[in-house]
């Protein structure tokens, strides 16, 4: 066997070795649809909340807010019924996080009305005095860049230009951030 | 002592003091994000806030410090172990401008936010087609150098280059797949689970092709020939090399327990992450093994200290991993601080450690010197030690006692700590414990950093071209 003898043979080895389980878990799942779901009866992002998503995701929020709640008593009592397939079906990228610096958002469009998020946002301090969140004023300031919008809603496939083309007129970017998050929660039709 | 002509040496010398520099940048990041989670006012504005800066402090780890690291002790040791010079030697040193460049161009992406937002994907789209690129020509360079090799046999090490090589090819190909709609904003071709899926295929396996199979190419080539002690198993390293590259790809969704992702995909990669500790303490008894009789060069020889202390925490690491696969573990310190913790165990202790070892190794040997001084080894070796643990064991502590409060429950059922920030402040004393655990480490590496350019400046006129 002259496995260790020659690269190139040896090159391709290791790659089929590296391929089988990279096949078997992530791959053939995906082309099966074994984590395919309906979509029927998920809310498509309106213009106004994709771009705050886009914000979400500049601004590296999903560094310290997971947007996935476990199936556990003690976690459903603080955050709310658990994710499922269907919440994030049409993410893309999904923003499940890893590490919970600050809470899970998951469920964070049921808990407080929208007013609560802008001066939360410009200041999280100002509402909890130990908080070390970062404090987003520009986001305030800053007129929506919505030059690639009509590019991004045709690239998700997701309906445009709808009734909401014109929501994004005069909008900042803490006003597409706020409607992101006023979204989250309510993915799917009937939740509340 | 004549200059070894028979090697060419030039991009191996560049690489490491790239690989040096981006590693002190992304420290001195990771002290201040640090501190931004004690004091909030530390964040000045976009550029400099946590969010954005984060992403900053883990890819010039990855990619600005291990990386070029790999480039340079591989260039190193392709040459050795083949008893031939660098193939294309000239495009090596194309390869070190074109990648220090870039690395300046993706820190800047990333200070203005952009970002694919993947963990350790954030790069976007003509970033990433950038990293293929630089990446086959060091996989020609590589293999164009094992091609002309005078020596049949390839060592251990050889092969780990190569599985890094593929490895790193498959996973960051892989996860990178996206629709781009301007030069800086791409959406990922997965959606949802799938992406996540993909995501952690991806993390655990940059933890595999660059936290794993680089140091341990480094590691079975410093040791023996550090201690004059030959290999102790040959038989047992081939066992554990390809267990380990077939295991590995079947652990991702370990970091997805109790998601949405459906639960047999969750099963198989617990199962497989258990399995991982055979292959992974196969290296480690290759290493305790290689070492009986020899044990005394622990007090005599500081390149041992480090390479016996790197193996070490790999052995701990690859038993503390799997644990935190098993779900009821998963469920009290997932999303808690334990979880950098770990990594910080691998990085700081593992990764950085035995890099070190590499480094202490080549730099006299491609600058035809001697090292500049074995004290301030030791010092550095001591720094980065108590940093590590101080940092690692502070991080554990304060994750359990976070999991722990949000779990808690009275006896009706309801939260005992039901405002999020109850949870939240414990940490802060921790915190700040690890900030000083950082700052010892960085200590560490710039008393390390300054060994190395004194022993470069020390070195005969001819060697420092």
């Amino acid at each position: 066997m002259n496995v260790d003898k020659n690269p190139v043979i040896f090159i391709i080895l290791a790659a089929i070795t590296i391929l089988v389980g990279t096949l078997i878990t992530t791959f053939i799942p995906l082309f099966a649809g074994i984590t395919a779901v309906s979509t029927e009866n998920i809310r498509p992002y309106t213009a106004l909340e994709l771009e705050g998503r886009d914000i979400y995701i500049r601004e590296g929020c999903n560094n310290c807010h997971t947007q996935t709640v476990r199936p556990l008593p003690f976690e459903t009592a603080r955050y709310g019924s658990y994710s499922e397939l269907e919440d994030s079906a049409i993410d893309r990228p999904h923003l499940w996080g890893s590490k919970r610096t600050g809470p899970d958002l998951a469920r964070v469009g049921t808990k407080y009305p929208a007013q609560w998020h802008y001066m939360h946002m410009k200041s999280p301090q100002s509402m909890y005095k130990r908080s070390n969140m970062p404090p987003y004023p520009w986001l305030g300031d800053r007129k929506l860049d919505t030059r690639y919008t009509a590019k991004k809603m045709k690239v998700l496939d997701y309906p445009f230009p709808g009734k909401d083309a014109k929501d994004l007129d005069g909008k900042t970017e803490m006003d597409a951030l706020v409607s992101y998050l006023m979204r989250l929660g309510k993915e799917v039709k009937g939740t509340p | 002592m004549p200059v070894d002509t028979t090697y060419d040496y030039r991009a191996v010398k560049g690489f490491a003091l790239s690989s040096l520099f981006w590693a002190v940048v992304g420290l001195l990041v990771g002290i201040l994000i640090s501190l931004q989670l004690v004091y909030p006012q530390l964040n000045f504005g976009p550029w400099l806030s946590y969010g954005r800066l984060r992403p900053i402090h883990t890819n010039a780890l990855i990619y600005g410090f291990t990386v070029p690291a790999a480039f340079s002790i591989f260039f190193f040791l392709v040459q050795r172990l083949g008893r031939t010079t660098l193939a294309f030697p000239g495009t090596a040193r194309v390869l070190l401008w074109v990648f220090n460049a870039a690395i300046a161009l993706a820190a800047l992406s990333l200070f203005a936010g952009m970002s694919q937002s993947k963990e350790y994907s954030e790069l976007e789209w003509p970033f990433d087609i950038g990293v293929v690129v630089l990446w086959v020509v060091f996989a020609i360079i590589i293999i164009g150098t094992i091609v002309r090799r005078k020596e049949e046999q390839m060592y251990v090490s050889l092969w780990y280059i190569l599985a890094t090589i593929v490895g790193v090819a498959i996973v960051y190909i892989g996860n990178n797949l996206a629709v781009p709609v301007s030069l800086f904003k791409s959406y990922s071709v997965y959606a949802g689970a799938n992406d996540a899926n993909v995501q952690w295929w991806f993390g655990h396996n940059a933890v595999a092709f660059v936290f794993t199979t680089i140091p341990l190419a480094v590691f079975y080539y410093i040791l023996p020939k550090s201690t004059n002690a030959p290999l102790y198993s040959h038989r047992l390293s081939i066992i554990g090399f390809w267990s380990l590259i077939f295991a590995y790809l079947w652990t991702g969704a370990h970091h997805l327990i109790y998601t949405p992702l459906p639960d047999w995909i969750q099963t198989v990669a617990i199962a497989f992450s258990i399995f991982l500790i055979a292959p992974s303490w196969a290296s480690v008894i290759n290493g305790y093994g290689t070492m009986k009789g020899e044990w005394g060069q622990m007090r005599s020889n500081y390149l041992v200290k480090f390479i016996i202390l790197g193996i070490t925490f790999y052995g701990l690491q690859t038993l503390q991993g799997p644990s935190q696969a098993i779900r009821a573990f998963s469920a009290l310190i997932h999303y808690t601080d334990w979880v950098p913790g770990h990594v910080h165990m691998g990085t700081m202790g593992w990764v950085t450690m035995t890099l070190s070892a590499g480094f202490y190794y080549i730099f006299p040997k491609i600058y035809n010197t001697e090292l500049y001084s074995i004290k301030l080894a030791n010092l550095h070796f001591w720094l980065v030690l108590v940093g590590q643990l101080i940092y690692s064991v502070t991080m554990w502590i304060t994750g359990i006692a976070q999991g722990a409060m949000w779990q808690a429950t009275n006896a009706d059922g309801s939260l005992k700590y039901s405002n999020f920030f109850e949870t939240l402040t414990p940490n802060f004393p921790f915190w700040n414990m690890r900030t000083l655990g950082g700052i010892i480490f960085l200590s560490g590496f710039i008393v390390f950093v300054y060994n190395i350019i004194q022993t470069v400046r020390k070195a005969p006129a001819a060697a420092r071209a």
